[in-house]
């Protein structure tokens, strides 16, 4: 009589764990094997697959549906700027202070906005935004920030980071490589905690999940301000490889916003894959498609428009749909009473939208 | 000969993925009154809301006067001439009492009854008519309800537990007013936890148990104890 | 009296903002659906005022004759074709989809426009004025917006409330399953309170461009302003959402009174503070 086992983990995912791996040598050694520019490039890669995940992580598992994460994003740029222009300190001590900063302003933004239900508190976390953004730009110039125009960290603070071109690079690409990694890891990590168990349930069923004792207000604050803070470490990241900001441009909607919520939602949201794979796609479509200009961007709205209406799960959503593949795996399987036969496949955690019977 | 108004042939539906009706047949004819009685459950709101169109998920024919109508949407065959009598009564809150009323004539349908002859029948709700349709009693809801689905001048009405949360005393009156509602050849079915008043209006009743048809014919031609038997399933 | 003239410029503004917020509040009462595309379908309708009154040389209010209906007909095909195959319970698919398409709308007029400034040209009734009283004078161009403004919003009352057409976007709105009974395919009920709101925004499109230039990217802008009106007057009420309007563009005027580029930035504090102090909004008429 053998008693079934259960298991957290999928052949897929244990053979994408060893791909992930050698791939990870691979980025971490980019900056010997690559351009500039490639660096730059992949760095703009690892951010949105950050932002991506956690945008996905607030809207995709938690309910909130935030139009206004540019407003971290900003305030992670212009921490960074104070930090080097006005403090004249190594910009790295930007990095936990925008996290930190970025975080605490979310506690008063997130009662506020969580007064407001649905598509009025998408909006209204995009009024916040805004606010971000017109302050910046009013005190910008009072406090010696340069205002609407914008303005650029000195090289002397550039010059802190690491001597020569080589190690600057190098590093601020780590750094990046560390967010984008960083972001997937905690996101991975949290939804295969009883966090991420609770967080799974609030998506299936509000009401159900409360009556069973589940603190649904307690877990949205959470989620938002973790994600308010990771968001501000993006945007102080963005400012060192950006060097240059504005309020214009550490507050677009389109940006950090428009972009990120394409890439969610065409890669596949409520999936760990899919931010990962609507940046691949996303910078694809970029790479052959950029010299149209405005049409490539109306491409990008019919495209996203396309996908909710025809395969609301994304393009992993659908995969691991068809194909029951899980390469971050959250669920709990219960493998047959067969040890060794190990189908692969994880259905405890499809999208919502995938599932009408539930285990 | 009375013409066949509905019939109904191996109706199967489903409740998400629960199978509810098992295969039901039977008939009804012009100016019939048919009692569908049965235990919690065993299907009698899922044949009428198979009926009335407002559940889809089914297989076999439902014909009416003669065409098929089981692919129409509800708001199709309220045009064809079926209206239904929601269980709850499920008025609309932001309407007052004559605006459900008015909406319930929207199938713009030719007939006897108009907001006149509907306040005829009820006359308290023409004191209430500019009142939410809320903040009336049970048994006046009723009444607005009944009186909605009388506006689309239905040939046939789908009457869904009327006594539903009323009071017995305003059971009775709103049965003691049915001959007035079927007076004009109007056929009904009605669906009724109360047993022996469904069969004291009814000319024919069909008895549901578990999705199935357990009896069907004229209450007069079976005893109490084989009607219990066909409700309990024994 | 400059701030008293502040005020009276901020109420007469207040009626192109409660324009531009009545038709968002509308169909969020009859669909529960907020259209992120709405600022720039305001600023589509201006786009194609423009086009009209280009092409024919007609004055742009008169020009509405032809828009109004064009919009209304884009509004129901709309949601006939597309929106409506995104409701239900999940609050995404409508809200991504309506995303998409203001992307498409502002590039798509970016494309046919460029980003050059546009302004629709009224004539004299632009700059004609009536003074009030020393250092205030009352335009006769926001005198004219207000009451349109107040004209569109009973008139919409009326329709909600007195006409069968409001009777069924009430009845579906509370209960669509229930409607079907009587008759009504929420399908075209939904796609005629598009239609409906389509026409609101035609108007608010034309008031836009003959108030100030126009360029493709200012939707979203004044998306936000018809939704902090909607937010300070209160869901479901028409009548706040107009109190709503007057309320920000006072909010507005004195604001860029202390300082001119603190105009906008008043405005969302003020929706900001209503939101902290009273979330339902002055004069709410449901939840949201």
């Amino acid at each position: 009589m053998s008693t079934p086992v259960i298991t957290r983990s999928t052949r897929a995912s244990r053979m994408a764990a060893a791909v992930a791996a050698f791939a990870a040598v691979v980025l971490i050694a980019a900056p010997w094997w690559g351009s500039s520019a490639s660096l730059r490039l992949i760095g703009e890669m690892m951010i949105y697959i950050a932002l991506g995940s956690l945008w996905n992580l607030l809207a995709g598992y938690a309910g909130l549906v935030s139009v206004g994460q540019q407003a971290y994003v900003g305030l992670g740029v212009y921490i960074t700027v104070m930090v080097s222009v006005l403090l004249g300190v190594h910009p790295f001590f930007a990095i936990p202070l925008a996290g930190g900063l970025a975080a605490l302003i979310s506690i008063p933004v997130a009662m506020l906005a969580f007064r407001l239900q649905g598509a009025y508190f998408a909006i209204g976390t995009w009024v916040v935004a805004e606010v971000f953004r017109l302050i910046a730009a009013q005190l910008g110039s009072s406090v010696g920030l340069g205002g609407g125009s914008g303005i650029s960290i000195p090289t002397a603070m550039m010059q802190m980071i690491a001597p020569g071109k080589f190690w600057r690079d190098a590093s601020i690409y780590w750094l990046l490589l560390l967010l984008g990694l960083g972001a997937l890891a905690l996101v991975y990590g949290l939804l295969r905690s009883r966090v991420g168990l609770a967080l799974t349930a609030i998506r299936d069923s509000e009401v159900a999940s409360a009556s069973l004792g589940v603190d649904i207000r307690r877990i949205k604050y959470a989620v938002y301000v973790a994600a308010a803070g990771m968001t501000g470490i993006a945007g102080a990241l963005i400012a060192l490889q950006k060097i240059r900001v504005s309020p214009d441009a550490a507050f677009s909607v389109n940006d950090w916003t428009a972009i990120v919520i394409f890439i969610v939602v065409i890669g596949g949201i409520g999936t760990i894959e899919g931010p990962v794979i609507g940046t691949m796609i996303y910078f694809l479509l970029r790479e052959y498609l950029a010299d149209l200009g405005s049409t490539y961007l109306m491409i990008l709205g019919a495209l996203a428009i396309a996908v909710m209406l025809v395969a609301p799960q994304g393009v992993w959503g659908f995969v691991k749909q068809r194909f029951g593949l899980s390469l971050f795996p959250t669920g709990y399987r219960v493998s047959s009473l067969d040890p060794s036969a190990d189908t692969g496949e994880d259905v405890s955690a499809l999208p919502p939208a995938a599932t009408t019977r539930s285990y | 000969m009375s013409e066949r108004l509905l019939a109904v042939e191996d109706l199967q539906a489903w409740y998400g993925d629960a199978k509810v009706l098992h295969g039901l047949s039977f008939t009804l004819a012009a100016g019939e009154i048919l009692a569908l009685i049965g235990a919690n459950g065993a299907g009698k709101s899922t044949l009428l809301c198979s009926i009335c169109g407002q559940l889809s998920n089914k297989t076999g024919t439902i014909a009416f006067k003669g065409h098929p109508i089981h692919r129409l949407a509800a708001h199709e065959i309220v045009m064809r001439g079926i209206a239904m009598v929601p269980e709850g009564r499920r008025l609309f809150p932001s309407l007052t009492v004559e605006e459900n009323l008015l909406l319930g004539g929207n199938a713009n349908r030719k007939g006897p009854w108009s907001l006149a002859s509907v306040y005829g029948l009820f006359p308290v709700l023409r004191e209430k008519r500019q009142a939410p349709s809320t903040s009336l009693s049970g048994g006046q809801q009723q009444m607005v309800a009944i009186g909605r689905a009388l506006m689309a001048n239905p040939d046939l009405l789908l009457l869904d537990e009327l006594s539903l949360g009323l009071a017995p005393i305003i059971i009775k009156d709103i049965y003691a007013l049915l001959p007035r509602i079927t007076g004009n050849g109007l056929s009904a079915i009605l669906v009724e936890q109360d047993v022996a008043r469904a069969l004291a209006v009814a000319q024919r009743f069909v008895c549901l148990q578990e999705g199935h048809i357990s009896l069907d014919g004229a209450p007069g031609a079976f005893s109490r104890d084989q009607i219990s038997a066909a409700y309990f399933g024994m | 009296m400059i701030w008293v003239n502040s005020v009276v410029q901020g109420i007469l503004v207040g009626g192109l903002y409660a324009l531009f917020a009545a038709g968002l509040s509308l169909i969020f009462g009859v669909m529960r659906l907020v259209n992120i595309a709405h600022g720039d379908m305001i600023v589509g309708a201006a786009y194609l005022a423009w086009t009209i009154v280009h092409v024919t040389g007609l004055n742009p209010l008169a020009s509405l004759v032809v828009v109004v209906p064009l919009a209304m007909v884009f509004g129901y095909g709309l949601q006939a074709g597309i929106l409506n195959r995104t409701l239900g319970k999940d609050i995404l698919p409508p809200l991504l989809v309506t995303f998409g398409l203001s992307v498409i709308i502002q590039n798509g007029l970016l494309a046919l426009y460029t980003a050059d400034n546009r302004k629709l040209d009224a004539g004299t009734l632009e700059t004609a004025s009536y003074p009030v009283m020393p250092g205030v004078d009352i335009g006769y161009l926001p005198m004219l917006q207000l009451l349109t403004a107040v004209a569109v919003i009973a008139g919409l009352q009326y329709i909600f409330y007195h006409s069968q057409l409001g009777r069924a976007f009430r009845a579906t709105s509370d209960d669509a399953e229930t409607a079907a009974l009587m008759g009504l395919d929420r399908r075209r009920v939904f796609a005629s309170a598009m239609a409906l709101c389509l026409g609101v925004v035609a108007i608010a499109g034309v008031f836009l461009g003959v108030r100030a230039s126009f360029d493709p990217a200012i939707g979203p802008g004044r998306l936000i302003f018809g939704f902090e009106a909607v937010i300070i007057g209160g869901l479901g009420n028409l009548w706040g959402t107009l109190a709503g309007g007057i309320i920000l563009g006072v909010a507005q005027g004195i604001g860029a009174q202390l300082n001119p580029g603190a105009q906008v930035l008043a405005g969302h504090l003020t929706f900001l503070l209503v939101l902290a102090l009273r979330p339902t909004g002055l004069f709410p008429r449901m939840s949201g």
